[in-house]
């Protein structure tokens, strides 16, 4: 099968979309002729126009709040966010009035759109453009959120979003852009809340998100040269989240590590955790552990950025420790 | 009243007339539901403004869209609601216009275009900017309004959208709600230099009118709504008016930011409900008894309206983990 880069795999997931739909339109800081400052538009504003490719004002709240009448009334507008970290610019926009527009209107109204933005850290941009935040909205109830974690997932995920009748906020991870993986040519869609096993195994579950999935193939690659068999699950979407799959393979194996890249406290990591750890209680041998971003702020300095992340040694470590028994109650 | 206005038949004034009478029937009933108790949590009452609603929405089709506040029950009413849908949403039973989830500051009635009221201040003006954004991409001559007050001046998304809908030229009418007071605060502490200079800085055509004459507002509506249609918005209304009640009902003794003699004046010289009657009656559009008759009819809707939505059962429990998502029925299974 061919293969093509995460970039390339969101561009021909937005031309087929807009294509397909036309009230599908782009909405964003320089997503026109610029493409994007990552490039991953590059060529839709010349086949689509500049009335579906729509370059905005830096107004992050403006164009958000617009997104969100636009969906109401017909549309279905992709807002394109630069930096993950400017959600919190969107915030009232996204959790006071997207969030909650169908349920305060008893299901009248509905806001089909999808809000398209990134998370990762060590592209050494320090802590206003390297943040994770994906779990500030996934606690709101009312948005989806969807986490793709190759090539592939970024395309079939992003279709079902565009598609879908919700706001959906999906988060690319900027690190992998230039990522290449399998896609095909012919046309396909991820369903949301299908967890992905990415490969089997008996002794432990590694649970990873976004790039997070990589390196718990990794973990698994050098745990498996020691004999240790490790199951790696990718969610793939967080709201909705496929938890029978998860709590089956926590049931087969008896050990869970939960992968994120957003702070530990708080975070993805503590929210699947902790449901494994009340609705696999008996069939654990060890409770379900948190790999989480280091709870400080990103810092600039390499040196600093690269402690600050999961890695996969240290997912690999703590597997073998708890495969040894030895993180029980140490945790 | 105004003069220079385009000529209206006797059945649109008197139109206008019910529908701003509807507004204050509606919210004496909401006032008496909160004052004994019969209402949850609390409201704000639109009183004294209705020709601002009712100047503005008659100049409106049922396509057309508004966005609402928190005050806001006289723009739903002056869109097309029917009363007791109305009460049944603020006593939060299962035929409100938004089962009952929404509430008195949530109310919206999409079959009307009315897109919704918003407890967060300014907190719409995205929402009618990109429905205006909306209109235009799909070739559609919808018309957006974003009724907002004096007090959303000093939220910066109002800027944001203002500076987009002027470079695209939207669809969009913003109405200043100018009724003096942000929240219990006057309006000239919280507001430096001119409103209406705050959309022509973006080089939106702006005016300022009088909302206690509902004529002059709906002149002016026709003519900005015609204006948009042509594909020549976004316009800016400043609407000069007054809030009767507090900022909300609660707020019951406000001598300290608002002496009495000033509510006083602005309810006996500038009620627009005593100003459309004394234009009726003085053009024999309408007699005395005439108009004591709509009066009446009127009161007795809104009273019937109220009886019916104390009446009319509470949503079932089933419904609580319903709407979080139209694709999924129950969110909490």
């Amino acid at each position: 099968m061919r293969k093509i880069t995460l970039s390339q795999a969101v561009n021909e997931a937005f031309a087929e979309e807009m294509r397909r739909d036309e009230r599908v339109f782009i909405m964003g800081e320089d997503v026109a002729e610029a493409g994007t400052p990552f490039k991953i538009l590059s060529g839709l504003v010349e086949e689509f126009g500049t009335n579906r490719v729509i370059d905005t004002p830096i107004s992050e709240p403006g164009f958000m709040g617009m997104g969100v009448g636009a969906a109401m009334t017909g549309m279905r507008p992709v807002v394109d966010l630069m930096f993950g970290d400017f959600i919190f610019l969107v915030m009232d926009q996204l959790c006071n009035q997207a969030a909650k527009t169908h349920y305060m209107s008893g299901g009248k109204l509905s806001v089909p759109m999808v809000l398209r933005t990134n998370l990762g850290a060590t592209r050494r941009s320090a802590a206003q453009h390297s943040q994770s935040l994906h779990a500030l909205v996934a606690h709101i109830p009312g948005i989806k959120v969807a986490l793709p974690s190759s090539a592939y997932e970024a395309k079939g995920l992003l279709k079902t979003a565009i598609r879908d009748d919700n706001p959906v906020v999906i988060f690319e991870d900027k690190l992998m852009y230039q990522d290449k993986a399998e896609v095909p040519e012919e046309e396909y869609t991820i369903p949301f809340g299908v967890a992905n096993v990415k490969r089997e195994g008996t002794d432990i579950t590694l649970i990873g998100t976004s790039s997070m999935v990589q390196v718990c193939e990794r973990a698994a690659e050098m745990l498996a040269a020691e004999g240790i068999s490790a199951e790696v699950i990718d969610p793939r979407t967080i709201v909705p989240l496929d938890e029978a799959t998860l709590i089956a393979s926590a049931k087969k194996t008896s050990r869970v590590i939960v992968v994120d890249e957003g702070h530990q406290s708080f975070g993805v990591t503590s929210e699947i955790a902790s449901r494994i750890n009340e609705k696999a209680f008996y069939h654990l041998d060890a409770p379900a552990l948190r790999i989480g971003a280091m709870d400080v702020p990103i810092p600039f300095s390499p040196a600093l950025e690269d402690l600050t992340v999961p890695t996969a040694d240290l997912v690999a470590d703590k597997a073998r420790k708890l495969v040894r028994g030895e993180l029980i109650n140490a945790a | 009243m105004s003069t220079n206005k385009p000529a209206k038949s006797a059945d649109e004034l008197l139109r206008m007339y019910r529908q701003m009478v509807r507004i204050r029937s509606f919210e004496d009933n909401a006032n008496q539901l909160y004052l004994s108790a019969k209402m949850p949590g609390l409201t704000h009452m639109y009183s004294g403004e209705e020709a601002v609603a009712v100047g503005i929405c008659e100049a409106l089709t049922p396509t057309d869209k508004i966005t609402s506040t928190h005050r806001g029950h006289g723009h739903c009413v002056a869109k097309g609601a029917e009363l007791d849908t109305m009460f049944c949403e603020l006593l939060g039973k299962a035929e409100g216009y938004c089962r009952g989830k929404g509430g008195s500051m949530h109310i919206a009635d999409q079959s009307n275009g009315n897109l919704g009221a918003n407890a967060i201040v300014g907190g719409s003006m995205g929402i009618a900017t990109g429905s205006a954004l909306s209109s235009k991409l799909r070739g559609s001559d919808e018309v957006t309004v974003c009724f907002f007050g004096d007090g959303a001046t000093a939220q910066g998304l109002m800027y944001e959208v203002m500076n987009m809908a002027a470079l695209w030229n939207l669809p969009v009418i913003y109405a200043c709600e100018n009724n003096g007071y942000s929240e219990y605060t006057k309006t000239e502490e919280i507001a430096a230099g001119s409103i209406t200079a705050r959309a022509e800085a973006f080089g939106i055509e702006s005016f300022q009118v009088d909302g206690q004459d509902v004529l002059a507002v709906n002149a002016l509506s026709e003519e900005l709504v015609a204006r948009c249609r042509n594909g020549e918005g976004p316009f800016f209304m400043e609407l000069m008016t007054y809030r009767y009640h507090g900022h909300h009902v609660g707020d019951i003794n406000r001598e300290y930011y608002r002496a009495k003699e000033e509510e006083a004046d602005w309810k006996t010289n500038k009620d627009p409900i005593i100003r459309l009657r004394g234009y009726l009656i003085e053009n024999g559009i309408a007699t005395e008894e005439e108009i004591d008759g709509i009066n009446d009819q009127i009161k007795k809707t809104a009273e019937d309206a109220v009886q019916y939505a104390l009446a009319a059962p509470y949503p079932d429990a089933s419904e609580v983990d319903m709407h979080v998502f139209t694709d999924i029925k129950h969110a909490v299974a």
